[in-house]
């Protein structure tokens, strides 16, 4: 994978090491950067976990979000409570953020619609699978909230492959005009399925592609989670002033395959894979708590057995959940079931009771 | 009031607009120019830029952009300036208007109307005389109107607007200035899913919507001549269909016969014969048959009339049925 060189001028806060570049520390408090932590861990440890699930047939087939955790979770935690998200498919990092609660997640992904629907008091959209399709949403309840006179922002994530999907391009060039309170997270983890960052665009960086919509875009490193709450706040505090949109690039790595069903190695190579594991995200976040004498062996178990109880609540209460019913099926069709869905109900029942 | 179909819709969008300010239009030309065929005409001097919003030519952001205004809390009302232009937004329909509701349990539901003119037989251009109501027909989630008279254009066009469940709002423009009607001074409200019976018969039921109800109904008045009494029905609302509308008169005639200008191939005459065929077999004294554009893209000007259905192929399909 061709390194791009705009990359070295990327902005980023903390270096591979942990350490903090140039006295750019946004000084969180020690309870912040331990919720962050927690997040990242959580993130980390639900992606294993619903892949052994998977495995063992327990979970269905879903997106990964290995090597995204510091792009997912930095971004999420800039959010306001009375703000708005529209995610991708994979932001898992966001939902934990965010606080969806945990169960949800599984409940969803183990093929039950019931995971999606979200808490009335999280204004979270639930993900959305076509490629970009969300990106317009957010303008949209952006353009409402200000005919409303409304303070909230609204943020949206999306993959690299999504910076070539109409609805990309309409979106943001709708945001320019009506100078939207929106920021478009890009995450770039340099593959969209197999097609690499390259043969995506010829641009040079996904970032700038903002400016021709006539509002900034900026690339930050995606595997530093500082940088990424530190711009996302930043931008998300513009849009609150009414200074308009703004475009952050994500700079990661897919580090799993696409979805439980890809196989990466048909399109990537070990050496590749390799470099970025140095580049972790969560290592990197784990070394600066450690420079700043926060993260030792007791912290880190501490952190992580909190996050498998949670995640193992969470399960739990996803398998408990009762199978939905066949009416669950029709009725969230129209706000009043017409006539032909229960007469498509009765004949599914008839069909069931009589073939016993 | 005497009002022509232009006006009953734009009479029906300044009172929604002015009953409800979470009510805001969004399209291409909507605003300053009033609309390619007027029928937003004043509403941005009454309403405002904000409430009345020329768009970028971007048929999916319009409707992507309307999906999150609804469900943010407005109810938004896109116009798509004609049919043949839908298709650019037809995946944010399927995939996001038509089913959050659905996926959220609820949670989430899109309150929008999408306008837009359709339908041949006014020497249009390329892609400006599609009638491809099925295909939205086919989605579950979606309501699907047409009006065929400029007072259901009013009355229904204001059910569309306080309806909480997206609807495809189809405007026969062939109609738009066909003729005025008298309409009732005060707001009406007449309900979506409903069909009307527009002429009252015994012998044969007509099924029609949209521009087709004046085809329909010119066959009608003429085969009435030679003693032949048909049944006409209005569907207005083409999904969720009133098909006990359609049953009930086919029990009573024993005959059907399906006009549309859509191409007949899974064309919505399909589905009303199955639902006949479902619940009235036994009635039926002949087999149900359409007339309908042919299988074949629109032509244009010089051929259109090999397509559009004419009264003079309505009685020639009604005099197939009743010497069977």
């Amino acid at each position: 994978m061709p390194v791009s060189p705009e990359t070295k001028n990327m902005f980023r806060i903390l270096d591979d090491e942990g350490r903090v570049i140039e006295k750019k520390d946004p000084g969180l408090s020690r309870s912040q950067l331990e919720n962050i932590y927690l997040s990242m861990i959580t993130t980390r440890l639900v992606d294993i976990k619903s892949l052994k699930l998977q495995r063992q047939g327990r979970l269905g087939t879903f997106a990964q979000s290995l090597g995204h955790e510091a792009c997912q979770v930095g971004s999420a935690l800039a959010l306001k409570k009375e703000d708005w998200f529209f995610p991708y498919f994979r932001d898992l990092g966001a939902y934990i953020t965010l606080g969806l609660p945990l169960e949800l997640y599984f409940v969803y992904w183990m093929g039950n619609e019931m995971g999606m629907s979200i808490p009335s008091e999280l204004n979270i959209f639930p993900l959305a699978v076509p490629v970009a399709s969300q990106i317009p949403h957010a303008v949209g309840a952006a353009m409402a909230a200000k005919i409303r006179g409304d303070k909230s922002v609204f943020l949206t994530t999306f993959g690299d492959g999504a910076t070539s999907e109409g609805d990309f391009h309409e979106a943001l060039n709708f945001a320019g005009v009506y100078k939207t309170p929106n920021v478009f997270v890009c995450f770039n983890n340099q593959y969209a399925i197999s097609l690499p960052r390259d043969k995506q665009t010829a641009s040079k960086t996904l970032a700038e592609k903002a400016e021709a919509y006539g509002f900034p875009g900026k690339l930050v490193d995606g595997n530093d989670v500082l940088a990424m709450y530190v711009t996302t706040k930043q931008a998300l505090d513009k849009a609150r002033k009414g200074g308009g949109p703004s475009m952050i690039e994500a700079f990661t790595y897919r580090m799993s395959d696409h979805t439980t069903s890809d196989d990466a190695t048909k399109y990537r190579s070990e050496e590749e894979t390799k470099i970025w594991e140095k580049k972790d995200p969560v290592l990197r976040f784990k070394k600066y708590l450690q420079n700043k004498a926060i993260w030792d062996n007791q912290f880190e178990e501490r952190i992580t057995q909190k996050a498998n109880e949670n995640i193992e609540k969470a399960v739990k209460q996803a398998e408990a959940m009762p199978p939905p019913k066949i009416e669950d099926l029709f009725v969230f069709t129209y706000k009043k079931m017409p006539s032909h869905l229960k007469e498509q109900i009765d004949e599914l029942k008839i069909f069931l009771k009589e073939k016993k | 009031m005497k009002l022509n179909m232009v006006q009953a819709l734009n009479q029906a969008l300044m009172e929604e607009m002015e009953k409800n300010s979470d009510v805001v239009i969004l399209g291409e030309d909507v605003g300053v120019d009033g609309g390619v065929f007027r029928v937003t005409d004043g509403l941005r001097e009454k309403f405002g830029p904000e409430r009345v919003i020329d768009t970028p030519l971007a048929e999916s952001a319009i409707i992507g952009a309307a999906i999150g205004m609804a469900v943010y809390g407005l109810r938004p009302i896109a116009e798509i300036q004609f049919m043949g232009f839908v298709y650019e937004a037809y995946h944010q329909i399927v995939d996001h208007a038509a089913r959050l509701r659905n996926r959220t349990r609820g949670r989430y539901f899109v309150p929008m109307v999408i306008r837009m003119p359709y339908g041949a037989g006014v020497k249009a251009l390329e892609h400006h005389s599609e009638s491809t109501e099925a295909i939205f027909c086919h989605i579950p989630g979606l309501k699907v109107v047409v009006p065929a008279t400029p007072r259901d254009a009013r009355g229904l066009l204001i059910s569309a607007v306080r309806d909480d469940d997206p609807v495809i709002f189809l405007e026969p423009k062939r109609l738009y200035r066909a003729g005025k009607q008298e309409i009732p001074d005060e707001r009406e409200v007449i309900p979506l899913g409903k069909a009307k019976i527009q002429r009252e018969g015994e012998d044969i039921t007509l099924i029609a919507w949209g521009a087709m109800v004046p085809v329909a109904e010119a066959a009608a008045e003429q085969v009435e001549k030679k003693g032949i009494f048909p049944e006409v029905i209005d569907l207005r609302t083409l999904s969720p269909m009133d098909s006990a509308a359609v049953v009930d008169s086919v029990k009573k005639t024993g005959r059907a016969l399906i006009v549309h200008e859509a191409p007949r191939t899974c064309g919505l005459g399909a589905e009303i014969a199955a639902r006949i065929g479902e619940k009235a077999l036994l009635h039926l004294q002949a087999p149900v048959l359409r007339v309908t554009g042919q299988d074949i893209t629109v032509p244009l000007a010089k051929s259109e009339h090999y397509y559009y259905p004419s009264p003079e192929r309505v009685i020639f399909a009604i005099n197939k049925i009743m010497e069977w």
